[in-house]
């Protein structure tokens, strides 16, 4: 992948981008696809493929885990709430069997949400082309992958030919940089960059995320920040592979052993955008004002320190979500809890949320969903799930859960859920149902104190 | 999927900004089978046009007689953002409509359209809202989509000129996807393969 001499520097992206046409029509370039994670929502596109005829190209390629309609209460597709939702776990398994891809099915320790589970087993590796049919595949763009959400139609396309049509996205660099003010998390920084740009303030555009606050980011941590650049509209968000990134690969069990990691590593040390290279757009966000943030509205980019008020704007937000303007967002009272999610379930998460409820009691019914059953071990051996169940918070299986609530565990309507999701869309979490998004500390701190919290004055 | 070449029908206005898709499809009808006679029309912005008893509300626009034959939904910035559901695209395909206008869409949603027949028409932002203004004060206005031309036009007023990838373009005028034609390019897609997996050994499976 290295560039010819004297080449116009280029950025991380173009460097992923043009290492993967296979050719192109007019603005349409045939993308070369790497890995292809698949779930189960994606029937759709095996069906297709039967009904065509058609047969998965590299099934070497593929990977599959079922997550969104998993049950978190037990680890058989017999525990599935309906008959429906078992159907759709046992739909994808018997896809994966037929087309000879690789499986992390729910009685396998390694399954998981697919954007936890790519990055943890070694899937997901710098330089790659990777994609899902879920919009959140945004996330593995952490480790300097270029990673996208699909489509049923384009998860066809991939099964079938392992690539994609595609028009070239432009290019935005957000650096971050300076210290994260007190108790900003990765989170926070989504947040306020979505509150800045908006939600639509990257359609197009493929963001590298640049600057101190990502260099000193853990893994995990970009993993956070990646996995919400689609709602600012991103087609993708990318961190420069570092020493961070190879620390966390090295071991992994699909990431290159010995001469071969040798070889990966040197040809992902030339990843880095060039010195020079330009990129269409350009946005800069300060570390140190980044404040804890919590959600107020029916999008992410309604974002507000939680030291703020709800602001009077967007009425149709504030109706569904039963608030006045003035209101201190500490004085927001909240009657349940949601730690989980493709954005907030690693290990670093779940520590931080066990480290405000340490010694503390739940006065909401709270819900704690690790993101892998590797990762649900992971605490275990830490002690942080006897640190849950002492607080009172429920410790379950692994799987999207309230995120979506498409396993059947969604909230009541009007019920307030104070969740380290991603979304806060009507009706996201359960009809009726309202969302506050914030970090893991945060929302262990809603749980503890019954409402909104500001972190910083736990103790 | 079904050729697209000009389409003039009755266009609705649909003015909220950010429309997500888990409101044009809620997550809970995603599990539901398409084919074979079942379709997801019914499920269209299925929480804002019915009420929790299942009646419609008559204030939502696409309950209003005049915009019952819509087939064409003019809509506002970064329309059907979130989640990439193809199901969206579905539940307006299986509604009737073919096209949406608007001055921005999420990324994966202009894809899914482009897979679909549906024409995802991009205008700009001042455009879209005179389209809305008109519709709204002209309930049951017919618009034209001209997909050849590249044209959109309003009777006995404005044409707009828009553009869709000639690749795309092409494959909607046809009614074909390009499942076919990449299948056809086997052998570049074998050549690049090999030479990819050669120079960068740690990406090959």
């Amino acid at each position: 992948m290295s560039a010819p001499r004297n080449a116009a520097p280029r950025t991380l992206f173009d460097k992923i981008w043009d290492a993967h046409v296979v050719l192109s029509r007019g603005e349409q370039c045939l993308l070369y696809i790497d890995r292809h994670m698949v779930h189960d929502g994606s029937f759709h596109a095996f069906n297709m493929l039967h009904a065509r005829g058609l047969k998965v190209r590299r099934p070497s390629q593929t990977f599959g885990v079922p997550d969104h309609y998993v049950p978190t209460t037990g680890r058989s597709a017999a525990d599935a709430a309906t008959p429906e939702i078992r159907r759709m776990i046992e739909t994808l398994e018997s896809n994966l069997e037929a087309n000879g891809i690789t499986r992390y099915g729910l009685d396998d320790e390694r399954q998981g949400i697919v954007h936890v589970v790519g990055p943890e087993q070694g899937i997901t590796l710098p330089g790659l082309t990777l994609v899902c049919g879920d919009s959140h595949t945004s996330s593995h763009g952490a480790l300097g992958a270029f990673a996208f959400g699909i489509g049923q139609s384009e998860n066809l396309h991939v099964l079938a030919t392992q690539t994609l049509w595609q028009t070239r996205p432009r290019t935005m660099r957000i650096r971050v940089d300076g210290r994260l003010g007190a108790g900003a998390t990765p989170k926070d920084v989504a947040l306020a960059i979505i509150a800045r740009i908006g939600a639509g303030g990257a359609v197009g555009h493929v963001i590298e995320y640049a600057g101190e606050a990502f260099r000193a980011m853990s893994v995990e941590g970009r993993l956070t920040v990646c996995n919400m650049s689609i709602e600012a509209g991103a087609r993708s968000g990318l961190v420069a592979p570092d020493d961070t990134t190879f620390a966390f690969i090295a071991g992994r069990p699909l990431a290159p052993k010995g001469e071969a990691w040798d070889r990966a590593l040197a040809a992902w040390r030339a990843l880095p955008s060039d010195e020079g290279a330009r990129f269409d757009a350009e946005v800069a966000l300060d570390a140190a004002a980044i404040a804890p943030m919590v959600t107020w509205g029916t999008s992410p980019e309604d974002a507000l320190p939680i030291d703020g008020v709800v602001p009077d704007a967007k009425p149709q937000a504030l109706a569904y979500m039963g608030l006045v303007p003035g209101t201190r967002l500490t004085d927001i009272a909240v009657d349940r809890v949601f730690i989980g999610s493709c954005t907030n379930s690693r290990i670093e998460d779940l520590r931080a949320a066990a480290a405000v409820a340490r010694g503390r009691k739940a006065v909401v019914p709270t819900l704690v969903v690790p993101g892998s059953g590797l990762v649900k071990r992971q605490a275990e051996a830490e002690g942080l799930d006897r640190v849950f169940r002492e607080a009172g918070f429920e410790w379950r299986h692994a799987g999207c859960s309230m995120c979506v609530g498409i396993n059947g565990e969604t909230g009541r309507p009007q019920e307030r859920i104070a969740s380290t999701s991603n979304r806060n869309f009507e009706g996201r979490q359960g009809k009726g149902v309202r969302t506050h998004l914030l970090s893991p500390a945060m929302a262990a701190a809603a749980a503890v104190t019954g409402r909104l919290a500001d972190i910083r004055r736990m103790g | 999927m079904d050729r697209f070449t000009t389409l003039t029908a009755v266009a609705a206005p649909y003015e909220p900004a950010n429309v997500d898709t888990d409101q044009i499809l809620p997550a809970r009808f995603l599990k539901m089978p398409r084919g074979n006679g079942k379709h997801y029309g019914g499920f269209l912005f299925h929480d804002i046009r019915f009420a929790d008893d299942g009646a419609e509300r008559a204030d939502f626009v696409l309950n209003r007689p005049e915009f019952r034959a819509a087939r064409i939904l003019v809509a506002n910035t970064n329309f059907a953002c979130g989640s990439s559901r193809e199901g969206a695209v579905y539940a307006f395909l299986d509604a009737g409509f073919r096209a949406v206008v608007a001055p921005s869409f999420s990324d994966i949603f202009f894809n899914n359209c482009l897979k679909n027949g549906v024409v995802p028409v991009r205008l700009p932002e001042a455009d879209c809202a005179g389209l809305r203004a008109l519709l709204a004060a002209r309930p049951g206005t017919e618009l034209t989509v001209d997909l050849e031309a590249q044209e959109l036009r309003v009777p006995a007023g404005a044409v707009h000129r828009f553009e869709v990838d000639g690749f795309f373009r092409e494959m909607l005028l046809k009614g074909v996807d390009e499942v076919g034609l990449t299948i056809g390019l086997r052998a570049e897609i074998e050549g690049f393969e090999r030479r990819h997996h050669a120079a960068n050994a740690w990406a090959a499976r």
